[in-house]
């Protein structure tokens, strides 16, 4: 979209001193840019730790059998050491013992991962990190609407995490540790039936509070977007990015206080003696899933949404163009996230619904690939005639076309019921969703993290390391979940600590992949450390002509306070 | 018409398949090493199943290598040295209707067949045998044959337990480990099957699968879940349980021998006579069919 814009003096007003420093200024930061920059922290250290998981994960799956796990779950949990024991009988049991923690831990690792990556990961990345720094920059507002509730918003994501770090350290099954019932935390599973230790109670509260963070969030994003925009900056003239995080917090609004009420059902079918998901007492497991489900879709819309609003950018900028067909981008964000709302149920294509629901959800799915197609099809119209910059940034962004529409069409297989049939529960859906999430939101996340460092930190990247990142990211991971889709289709299970020696070759490869994958990470630890240190200074604007939202318009970082002259928007 | 259409996407598929560079090899009953596709097919609904998915792999392997062209085509033509002067086209209205409206067609060409696989998979014809499967919470199954006579109590005379196989009698037996039960569940060859599906109510949810049947079904406490299979091919199938249901969710495998109705006679009388274990496997032996040959599509 053209923007002209006239930004007044926005530098001259700095208040003196009333700035905090120190520890104050994060901890009661109720600044939008501290509090996006601790949101990024804590994204990013959760992101190696959750790919910390997932590396032990492939580890474990490279051969079959169970290989390291038991080794684990001895040393985390201190287990007795089957070896040390003589009598023979008692050995025995030690041994099996071990291999029943390792196998409840390997499942331990998958919610946990899961877990971490959506609420800890990328949600604090797209929306509390980037779209705490840019939603107000870009709408020409000073800051969030409610800062205070902007402070909470963050520190509540803190107890969360350690709440979910604890379960993975309190009793589950009886006899085991944490909760291992996948991120879809299914009862009787994660009910009393199968979790009956305090690890799942932990579980639901870290959620609980990871929800209430987000919802705060929600209302408070929605109140600056729709109250706080600069004179000028109509709905239709906003920035992409600012149009995904709105679509965004309402998914937000509306999916999760479902979860809450499942979840709290869970906690008191747990604790209190309710009974809506026992069904000996009149409960029915399903009603979870299909609350659980009603919160679940439209959070994976949440997952990607910041992410093609942060790809939108970044095409526009390096292809020096407007985004083409932007009211159309702008409202097949708003289709998907309300379409986004009425597909729950194929996820539960399995479950026993009968075929004309399951033929109402397979038709609602597919067209959901209508606006995703305008959206991708509308970005390579973007470059389409551009004179292309191929910065780091950009990198990332044609990686993210190119990898989000192999999990799209993955995604149309899998829409159809009959297919399903055979692929739902199988590997063929853990390469899609990695496909659209790890390849896809994660890519999204990179575009987003070389577009806009130097505005955030004031510092430039290193273009040579970040393209370096780019390619052993895009090698590693393609390695691990290509190969994934074959073992799908020939019918390997998802969630197995062990495997049928069949499908030893592709999870070798797949492994091998993950390793890769893993010297991507330390690649970009090791680009961001030294871009500190070597502190080359970003100018203002770095992108050229392209770079046409406001936020090019200050200085490299911003003022602590920004456009306390409101901008004028032509 | 669409059964031409299908098989011009399934002469497609198979086309792709013999360029990828280790072939597309696979089996009835179990996967194999390197396998790419899926399983081979003895239902006819895994029949619908496999030339369905070729139709789409076609379709969704075109798009992406659309796609892809399109991106490569603007990374050579419209980067900054060959394009300095970019464009300010933003709107081509015909373009824009295009690209909304194919990709509507697509899934119009797509739903036809689609709803026609899952009206075959959902309803299900009259039976000629039901059998009812209960997922237990100590990770294994357990089947009731209804209609291979009743006690007095009325509960079925053929009822049994199946568990996980020991690698080292899975080894010893040729059996794949983490596939193979020490107790096959027995089915009539070229009859339509019902399933009654279900966990037990005290327990958790698994899911009953076997992948050369294209046929998955939760067991859900509670609930008797109904689907169906006709195996057209007598031999030895392997399913697993689908759906996570805790430490031993890995090891509870389902298997399946597809037999004529004179050896599934024999092996009902045999169960009824409730033999020992060891004498059950010798039995088991002398009824094992034949490994499925290798199929050549």
């Amino acid at each position: 979209m053209a923007m002209a814009y006239a930004v007044k003096d926005d530098h001259a007003h700095d208040d003196h001193s009333h700035d905090p420093t120190g520890w104050r200024r994060y901890v009661y930061s109720t600044n939008h840019k501290d509090i996006g920059t601790m949101y990024l922290w804590f994204a990013i250290m959760a992101g190696v730790l959750g790919g910390f998981l997932s590396v032990l994960m492939r580890m474990e799956l490279q051969q079959p059998g169970i290989q390291i796990f038991h080794g684990l779950a001895q040393m985390v949990y201190s287990l007795p050491d089957p070896a040390t024991v003589t009598d023979p009988a008692k050995k025995l049991a030690y041994e099996q013992g071990l291999l029943d923690n390792g196998m409840q831990m390997y499942n331990v690792f998958v919610t946990a991962h899961g877990l971490i990556m959506i609420f800890f990961m990328v949600m604090p990345a797209m929306i509390g990190g980037f779209g705490n720094w840019f939603v107000p920059l870009m709408i020409g507002a000073p800051d969030m609407a409610f800062p205070r509730m902007n402070n909470i918003s963050f520190w509540l994501l803190i107890p969360a995490f350690l709440l979910l770090m604890l379960s993975m350290f309190a009793e589950g099954p009886s006899g085991m540790y944490g909760v291992g019932g996948g991120w879809t935390i299914y009862p009787p599973l994660s009910s009393t039936a199968g979790t009956p230790g305090p690890a799942m109670d932990f579980a639901i509260l870290s959620i609980h509070l990871a929800g209430a963070s987000s919802i705060l969030g929600a209302i408070n994003f929605i109140t600056t977007i729709f109250n706080m925009r600069a004179p000028g900056m109509t709905l239709h003239k906003m920035p992409l990015f600012v149009w995904s995080v709105l679509v965004t917090v309402f998914l937000l609004l509306l999916s999760l206080p479902v979860l809450a009420g499942a979840i709290t059902m869970l906690l008191t079918d747990r604790n209190f003696g309710t009974s809506f998901f026992v069904p000996s007492k009149g409960g029915d497991p399903l009603l979870f899933q299909h609350l659980f489900w009603f919160f679940g879709h439209p959070e994976v819309y949440i997952l990607i949404l910041p992410g093609f609003g942060i790809i939108s950018q970044v095409i526009s900028t390096f292809s020096k163009k407007p985004v083409f067909g932007y009211l159309g981008m702008a409202y097949a964000m708003v289709a998907i996230g309300v379409v986004g709302f009425v597909v729950w149920a194929h996820h539960m294509y399995t479950v026993g619904l009968d075929a004309d629901t399951q033929a109402y959800f397979v038709a609602a799915t597919m067209i959901i690939a209508v606006p995703t197609g305008v959206k991708i099809f509308s970005w390579i119209a973007t470059m389409w005639g551009g004179s292309i910059d191929f910065r780091a940034p950009m990198y990332w962004a044609i990686g993210f076309i190119f990898l989000f529409t192999v999990g799209g069409v993955t995604g149309v297989v899998l829409a159809n019921a009959g297919v399903d049939r055979t692929l739902h529960h199988t590997y063929y859906v853990v390469a899609h969703f990695h496909y659209v999430l790890s390849l896809g939101a994660v890519f999204a996340i990179f575009a987003g993290w070389y577009y806009w460092f130097p505005k955030i930190t004031g510092y430039m990247y290193s273009e040579r390391i970040a393209k370096l990142h780019f390619w052993v990211t895009f090698i590693g991971v393609n390695i691990v979940f290509f190969p994934q889709h074959f073992l799908g289709l020939a019918g390997m299970p998802r969630r197995y600590a062990d495997y049928p020696a069949a499908y030893e070759g592709w999870n070798r490869v797949s492994s091998y992949g993950s390793y890769i994958s893993a010297v991507g990470v330390l690649i970009f630890l090791y680009g961001m450390v030294s871009a500190y240190l070597k502190k080359v200074k970003a100018p203002d604007n770095p992108w050229g002509v392209g770079a046409t939202t406001l936020e090019w318009t200050l200085s490299s970082p911003p003022p602590f306070h920004q456009f306390s002259t409101l901008p004028v928007i032509k | 018409m669409t059964s031409k259409i299908n098989n011009i996407f399934g002469a497609l598929a198979a086309i792709t398949a013999c360029l990828l560079p280790t072939g597309a090899f696979a089996e009835a009953g179990k996967a194999v090493e390197w396998q790419l596709g899926m399983q081979d097919s003895v239902t006819p609904v895994m029949d619908d199943i496999v030339s369905f998915h070729n139709m789409l792999l076609v379709i969704i392997t075109l798009i992406t290598v659309f796609v892809l062209g399109l991106l490569l085509t603007v990374i050579f033509k419209f980067n900054a040295k060959s394009n300095p002067v970019p464009s300010k086209t933003t709107h081509n209205t015909l373009i824009e209707v295009l690209w909304t409206v194919i990709p509507v067609l697509i899934l119009v060409v797509i739903a036809v067949p689609s709803f026609r696989l899952l009206y075959k998979q959902r309803d299900i014809p009259a039976a000629d045998m039901t059998i009812k499967v209960i997922g237990n919470p100590q990770w294994n199954w357990t089947y009731e044959y209804p209609d291979l006579g009743l006690n007095d109590d009325k509960t079925p005379k053929v009822t049994f337990t199946s568990y996980l196989k020991p690698k080292e009698q899975a080894d010893l037996d040729g059996q794949p480990y983490l596939l193979s039960t020490d107790m096959p569940v027995l089915v009539p060859v070229n009859k339509v099957v019902k399933l009654i599906v279900t966990s037990d109510p005290e327990g958790i949810i698994h899911g009953w699968a076997v992948p050369s049947f294209g046929m998955q079904m939760d067991a859900i406490p509670g609930r008797l879940n109904e689907d169906w299979f006709k195996v057209t091919k007598t031999g030895i199938y392997y399913g697993e349980c689908y759906s996570l249901c805790g430490k031993y969710h890995s090891q509870m495998p389902i298997e399946v021998w597809a037999v004529d109705d004179s050896t599934l006679a024999k092996w009902a009388d045999m169960i009824k006579t409730s033999p020992k274990p060891e004498d059950m496997q010798i039995f088991l032996r002398s009824i094992k069919p034949a490994a499925p040959a290798v199929a050549s599509n």
